[in-house]
């Protein structure tokens, strides 16, 4: 699965109920808002300036629980089996109510996290040896061993879940809070316990960083090379079981999987570094923790579950816009940026082919100079095109305006712009003489090809027509320039009026 | 060590997949400072073959040693190089990177990556003509440019035998010459190559020996004697329909339990 389709599942699957979720506090905090009007006021600014102790502790507990996501998700969605952190926080539910039930006939406090969580990790671990059991069996495949464990862990999950909510005890401890997450039950020994099993599970990938690249890079070599593969997926596979256990609290079990995708996939738009892809994601999950707790904490009411994704998703939005490696905003900048210099080679190499032939037989020839009015003859640009090329241009010292207002070819734009008739002649020839191309439909095919020629290419194209032709330098044309019928312009996405 | 052995002594090999059986009762040795070509058509356990030595399948029956010992004593020595479709090229990192993921072994958990492991890389990329390379990422690559990556990783592991899945498949004439290069440099030095090999009109030229499989042995030996038209009508004919038949039965069976 591609991390792109990942991310897909989620913007169906998962914002659009934490966005319902979501609404549907905020029309209930609504109908409370009344009452509580006064006092909010003064604990929000509290809250902002971090003066309760509860506040802080929550806050730091979210922080660790999206650092740690974030770098357990840069291994998973490298590893393709991002969705195997969905089955598992689902199959953790009936460990949650299994344990309430079991703990007091086995002398401990039902009410205690580490107690919950213990069973939530068990019944994780159940799920994750049930997938690969699935797996195993001839004809169901990787989906099918997902879909089945989550569903039906969950659904015993609820089935357990409502019978405890029908004893008095049960109902007060609010178990129902692990499927959305609720931070503000956070107590200061449950921020501990996340704390340390992120901080944990941090280092524990960190110190595998190398072995868990390779298997996430190159299973093949990574087994000849003497790791085992198996060991190693469980060492990931137990991390998300951790981080899953200890996201029940904040994010609870149904968005769980949101922070273990989305900041590792939002990093990718950032960088092509794996370190800094991992050191991204947790920057990123350990803000939308943060904020998201924040959020939830100014507005008590919310599921802070919810909150935490939507500002995961958020900033998603704004990588996938805004990243410096694979961002939208940056590609289109990069293409522009590609197009001008297709055109601003195309005006160099017009002026000097309008020019080619009167340097014949001339000891010194002059700079190749050519009018505007001539310029826009050979090719279909429009006026304006052509001017703020010929700006460019002139700015990078390629070519200046005569009093006249012919354009001319300074030294080093003669020099570039005799490069580029040559890669542009030498891949009309290969068209012509390798792979039987009209001589007429070469301009135009070697037209689209040339600017991204290598210079490695080039070598081997010159290696190969020299060795037939007498004259090595810049090969004539191959068809006759002036009747050269203007080309429709090969620009990559805009459209450009004819002249 | 003893160094009589020979790098690779295959001894009555068989491995099934999903209890079907891919390739039957092998027998090869190779000597030192050989190129071995493996010539088969498609599903003749070429593969397959590569990788029982490496103890990546499990196989019914059969020894297998590596300059006398079993594969665990002698990873180190080995180097593999993957079919580079095996892999997804969309990975975040540089090509340095994967070259020197040839060192993990020796770089080990926790040390960080030296100089002289970084040095070393560079210089196997400079092997394979990829020295201005190094920085790039490995998506920019060309398919050629991946299979030197790849090489260059198995180069730097510096191992005494090297086995290698069609890293002719599918490169350029430059890449090509590169790999081609490569293996006489091993072979000059002694070191030993088994190449899967595609491209039957140019075993006689790259392989001192080779191996034609189909499923079982058909002919092995030094190329000038095996490598005839009749062997490769027996590798590539029909002549094995009743042992694919029984084996596809066999599979069959196995799916309506």
């Amino acid at each position: 699965m591609s991390g792109h389709s990942v991310v897909q599942h989620f913007l169906t699957l998962r914002l659009l109920p934490a966005l319902l979720v979501f609404s549907l506090a905020a029309e209930r905090l609504a109908a409370e808002e009344v009452d509580v009007a006064g006092e909010q006021g003064a604990s929000g600014l509290r809250v902002l300036l971090l003066q309760d102790y509860n506040t802080r502790v929550v806050l730091f507990g979210a922080t660790v629980l999206g650092l740690a996501s974030g770098v357990t998700g840069s291994f998973t969605l490298l590893r393709k089996r991002a969705l195997t952190g969905d089955a598992l926080s689902h199959a953790s539910l009936p460990g949650v109510g299994l344990a309430f039930l079991l703990a007091p006939a086995m002398g401990v406090s039902p009410k205690s996290l580490s107690v919950l969580l213990t069973g939530a990790a068990i019944s994780g671990m159940i799920g994750a040896a049930t997938i690969l059991f699935i797996r195993r069996l001839p004809r169901l495949k990787e989906d099918a061993a997902l879909g089945i464990v989550l569903s039906v862990f969950f659904g015993g999950g609820v089935a357990i879940l409502t019978v405890v909510q029908r004893t008095a005890e049960g109902h007060a401890a609010g178990l129902d809070s692990f499927i959305y997450g609720q931070t503000a039950a956070m107590t200061s020994g449950d921020a501990f316990v996340i704390a340390v099993t992120g901080l944990l599970t941090i280092a524990v990938l960190l110190a595998a960083r190398r072995p868990l690249t390779l298997l996430c890079f190159d299973e093949g070599f990574a087994a000849c090379r003497g790791y085992s593969t198996f060991l190693l997926d469980l060492l990931l596979m137990a991390c998300v079981v951790l981080i899953t256990m200890i996201g029940l609290r904040a994010v609870g079990l149904i968005l769980m999987i949101a922070l273990l995708i989305i900041p590792a996939a939002a990093a990718r738009f950032w960088t092509e570094s794996l370190p800094r892809m991992i050191v991204i994601a947790a920057l990123i999950g350990g803000c939308s923790g943060f904020t998201g707790a924040l959020i939830s904490a100014l507005a008590p009411g919310y599921p802070s579950g919810p909150v935490i994704v939507l500002v995961c998703g958020l900033l998603f939005f704004l990588s996938f816009l805004g990243g410096t490696s694979r961002g939208v905003l940056i590609r289109s900048v990069r293409r522009r940026r590609l197009n001008d210099s297709i055109d601003r080679e195309h005006l160099l190499r017009g002026i000097w082919e309008l020019r080619e032939g009167d340097a014949c037989g001339v000891s010194e020839p002059p700079s190749p100079a050519a009018g505007a009015e001539e310029l826009l003859k050979i090719r279909s640009w429009s006026v304006s095109l052509l001017s703020r090329q010929i700006l460019r241009a002139a700015r990078e010292g390629l070519v200046f305006q005569r009093s006249d207002g012919a354009v001319v070819l300074t030294d080093r734009g003669r020099i570039v712009a005799e490069r580029l008739v040559q890669n542009h002649r030498l891949w009309e020839l290969y068209l012509i003489t390798h792979a039987d191309v009209a001589a007429g439909r070469v301009d135009r095919e070697a037209d689209a090809i040339e600017h991204v020629l290598e210079p490695e290419l080039i070598e081997r194209l010159k290696k190969l027509l020299y060795s037939r032709s007498a004259a090595p330098g810049i090969p004539s044309s191959p068809h006759p320039l002036e009747s050269a019928t203007p080309v429709v312009s090969e620009k990559l996405d805009t459209a450009e009026g004819g002249a | 060590m003893s160094e009589t052995a020979v790098p690779l002594s295959i001894r009555d090999l068989t491995v099934a997949w999903h209890r079907k059986p891919v390739i039957w009762d092998v027998e090869f040795d190779v000597s030192a400072g050989e190129l071995v070509g493996i010539v088969g058509p498609n599903g003749a356990g070429k593969s397959t073959l590569l990788k029982s030595v490496m103890d990546l399948i499990p196989r019914v029956s059969g020894r297998i040693e590596i300059f006398g010992r079993p594969w665990k004593d002698q990873r180190q020595r080995v180097g593999y190089v993957p079919q580079r479709e095996s892999v997804d090229w969309d990975f975040p990192v540089s090509v340095l990177d994967v070259v020197t993921m040839g060192l993990f072994g020796r770089i080990g958990w926790l040390r960080p990556v030296l100089k002289r492991h970084r040095e070393a890389a560079q210089r196997a990329l400079e092997r394979v003509g990829m020295g201005e390379y190094a920085d790039r990422q490995i998506s920019q690559l060309s398919g050629g440019q991946q299979q030197r990556t790849f090489l260059a990783r198995a180069l730097v592991q510096e191992a005494d035998l090297y086995l290698m899945d069609e890293p002719f498949a599918a490169v350029d004439a430059a890449t090509e010459e590169t790999i081609v290069e490569i293996l006489r440099e091993m072979r000059a030095s002694g070191r030993t190559a088994i190449v899967i090999h595609h491209d039957l009109h140019t075993v006689p030229e790259y392989f001192d020996s080779v191996m034609m499989l189909n499923m079982r042995v058909v002919a092995q030996g030094k190329t000038e004697d095996v490598f005839t038209r009749e062997n490769l009508e027996r590798t590539y004919g029909g002549r094995l329909t009743l042992l694919e038949e029984a084996t596809e039965a066999m599979r069959r069976q196995e799916k309506s339990l």
